[in-house]
């Protein structure tokens, strides 16, 4: 592989540098954004009992759709990062390897 | 309600089970022609796509203890059952985030390959093959056990000959077959659960006009309030924390979740495997719940438990009751064919453990034709699944339950944080990787031998349930003084004293339970904690210049995928 050559021009690559930024930026974001849905559903049922018991309609506590809610955001974020990666991310990854290949 | 048929060899179960096995087994065949080269045996050739492998990664998380147990434990206990199910979840959004596209560009068969890509490979793929082993070990012998006891329940056939089953069927996928055929019996099984939990649930629904206020509705009349509410199942919030973290980030780090990714054409194709995978496994125990909560209402608690104190039989009495004995046939078979394919992920995981990361990357010191290595991973596979078997013997009866929280923990602290070092921190040396290594796997097994969870509920059990029996003999006792007293319209000081009398005999009869030596049920918080921090202050202290200069050839490959097998 003679990608060495490469490598060391693309340190200071602007197109890779917005691109591996981006790409942290939008992981951890994601991943402190479901560490906050889960903990923050764990830490309600530490501490805040009543509230999760209170009812939403006549028959459904509020605890219920909190729960599934937790179940669907973890779909739904990961929907995010997918959408982003398809449309944004793949064209950066694709404009960065056209120039390391040529 | 009729006499449940549960626990009897009944013809249709035993009919679509083989119907099951057969076609496996004709997959196997036809994946043996396709199962020459390591690529082939690990990784499918690289020709599975995104779609199926979403489905394939559902096939091989959602366990038939999974399915059977959290069922059970929302018709017993109610929205408890709900919030450990959503813990078993959240762990997919991270692979996504962190792990998914960096480890399909780095790697060739297994985790070690990223781990080892810029550090040195000896040391490194020991500490990494060890991590594996054992969380493939713990895993696969909670599977068995739980394999043996399930059967055993619903078909009424011996636990031995359950394992024997079992065992002989993983080996034969995985041997013949390689990941090809396990990719497939993994997608089949997860079509089948999903179509037949969906199933059960319309057919629940419709007996609350579609509405699920209706179905929680009647559950809160028949159970009271409290069974929609939080209850027991989380009391110190430090504990939650701990196996919230474990089952976050072990997802992460399990083997043979991590080595499915290898099976996808490109990073491209491993991103889209998680969302279906995250979709297909949200979705499955949004239904699980469901079923739970009908079987709740529609069988009744007290029937439920009858049969099996877990509940472990509440959604195939809940499909008996709805959908007759063909019903109940077909989703009997759907459970066999759910620990199937389950067991087979794990053997091929660990297999490739022992041929690609040890025999090839230590003992051949990277250096090993491919007829060889597929050979070695032949040879490790048969070992594992007749070791499985031995294991699963061994441990009947036994108090397993702990196991799959190990794998879980030693998942997270050994195995996530090496890997995640690896693909992010430029300063990460090999020192540093191993000691990571080893300080989350020590740390995660020997705490959890003197956490509650072991030194409590397996080694002190005995102790324990005399005190509880005692309690409650002192208990009944001075309750039919009390009423005696009362009886005899005694002086109430006298009533007084046989209170305090009993609250000192409980208190220094509790004071005697079986005391465990480190307080948290599940040593994730810990053992992760110490395993990050070791990794990071043993690298900073043994810098490693070799590994830094090709930090940015990694991310250039992580990132774009160039030079990416």
């Amino acid at each position: 592989m003679s990608t060495n050559k490469a490598v060391f021009n693309f340190k200071d690559d602007k197109d890779f540098i917005k691109l591996s930024g981006q790409k942290s930026a939008v992981s951890i974001v994601l991943t402190i954004l479901e560490l906050f849905f889960y903990f923050g559903f764990i830490g309600l049922i530490a501490f805040n009992k009543p509230f999760l018991s209170s009812m939403l309609t006549e028959r459904v506590p509020i605890g219920i759709p909190i729960a599934v809610g937790v179940i669907v955001m973890s779909c739904v974020l990961t929907g995010i990062y997918v959408y982003w990666a398809n449309n944004t991310y793949d064209t950066l990854v694709k404009k960065v390897r056209d120039k390391v290949e040529g | 309600m009729a006499q449940s048929i549960i626990g009897q060899v009944h013809p249709v179960s035993i009919a679509f089970f083989f119907l099951f096995v057969l076609s496996t087994l004709c997959i196997t065949y036809w994946a043996a022609k396709r199962t020459r080269t390591t690529k082939e045996f690990y990784a499918a050739g690289r020709s599975i796509t995104g779609f199926q492998n979403g489905l394939a990664l559902a096939g091989d998380y959602m366990s038939a203890a999974s399915f059977l147990g959290i069922a059970g434990l929302v018709s017993t206990k109610g929205y408890d059952g709900l919030i450990y199910s959503v813990g078993w979840l959240v762990g997919w959004p991270i692979v996504m985030f962190l792990i998914a596209e960096p480890l399909r560009n780095l790697g060739k068969y297994t985790f070690a390959d990223v781990v080892s890509y810029r550090l040195k490979r000896m040391p490194i793929r020991t500490s990494a093959a060890a991590g594996s082993l054992i969380t493939v070990l713990f895993y696969l012998i909670a599977q068995m056990v739980g394999a043996g006891t399930l059967i055993k329940l619903m078909f009424g056939l011996p636990y031995e000959w359950a394992i024997l089953i079992v065992g002989c069927l993983m080996i034969a996928y995985v041997l013949f077959g390689g990941m090809l055929a396990t990719t497939w019996v993994q997608i089949i099984k997860a079509v089948l659960l999903l179509g037949g939990a969906t199933i059960l649930v319309i057919l629940t629904l419709s007996k609350f006009g579609f509405n699920y206020g209706e179905l929680f509705g009647s559950a809160s009349k028949m159970y009271g309030p409290e069974f929609l509410q939080p209850g027991g199942l989380i009391t110190s919030p430090v504990d939650a924390f701990s196996l919230g973290l474990a089952l976050m980030f072990g997802t992460a780090g399990l083997p043979h979740i991590l080595m499915r990714f290898y099976t996808v054409p490109d990073a491209k194709q491993a991103r889209k495997s998680v969302f279906y995978a995250t979709g297909f496994i949200g979705y499955f125990y949004i239904l699980t719940v469901t079923i739970g909560f009908g079987a709740a209402v529609l069988v009744g608690k007290k029937v439920i438990m009858a049969i099996d104190k877990g509940g472990n039989m509440a959604a195939p009495l809940l499909a008996e009751a709805l959908g007759g004995h063909v019903f109940l046939g077909f989703l009997a078979a759907v459970a066999f064919a759910t620990i199937l394919a389950v067991v087979a992920g794990l053997t091929l995981a660990g297999a490739s453990a022992l041929s690609h990361d040890l025999y090839v990357g230590v003992i051949k010191r990277g250096q090993a034709n491919e007829k060889d290595e597929v050979r070695v991973a032949k040879m490790a596979t048969i070992g594992l699944g007749v070791s499985a078997m031995l294991l699963g013997i061994l441990f009947k009866g036994q108090n397993v339950a702990f196991m799959v929280g190990l794998a879980f923990a030693v998942a997270a602290s050994a195995n996530f944080p090496a890997l995640v070092m690896s693909i992010m921190w430029k300063k990460f040396s090999t020192k540093g990787a191993v000691a990571s290594i080893w300080t989350g796997l020590i740390l995660a097994v020997g705490l959890i031998i003197i956490s509650p969870t072991v030194w409590v509920d397996v080694f002190h059990v005995k102790e324990k349930a005399a005190i509880e029996k005692q309690i409650s003999e002192a208990e009944t006792q001075s309750k039919a003084k009390m009423e005696e007293l009362e009886k005899a319209a005694a002086d109430p000081k006298a009533v007084t004293d046989e209170k305090a009398a009993f609250a000192a005999k409980k208190k220094e009869l509790t004071a005697q339970m079986p005391q465990a030596i480190f307080p948290l049920k599940n040593p994730g918080l810990i053992s992760m904690g110490a395993a990050f921090l070791i990794g990071i202050l043993v690298s900073l202290m043994s810098s490693e210049p070799e590994a830094q200069e090709k930090f940015e050839k990694e991310k250039l490959r992580a990132y774009i995928g160039i030079g990416a097998e």
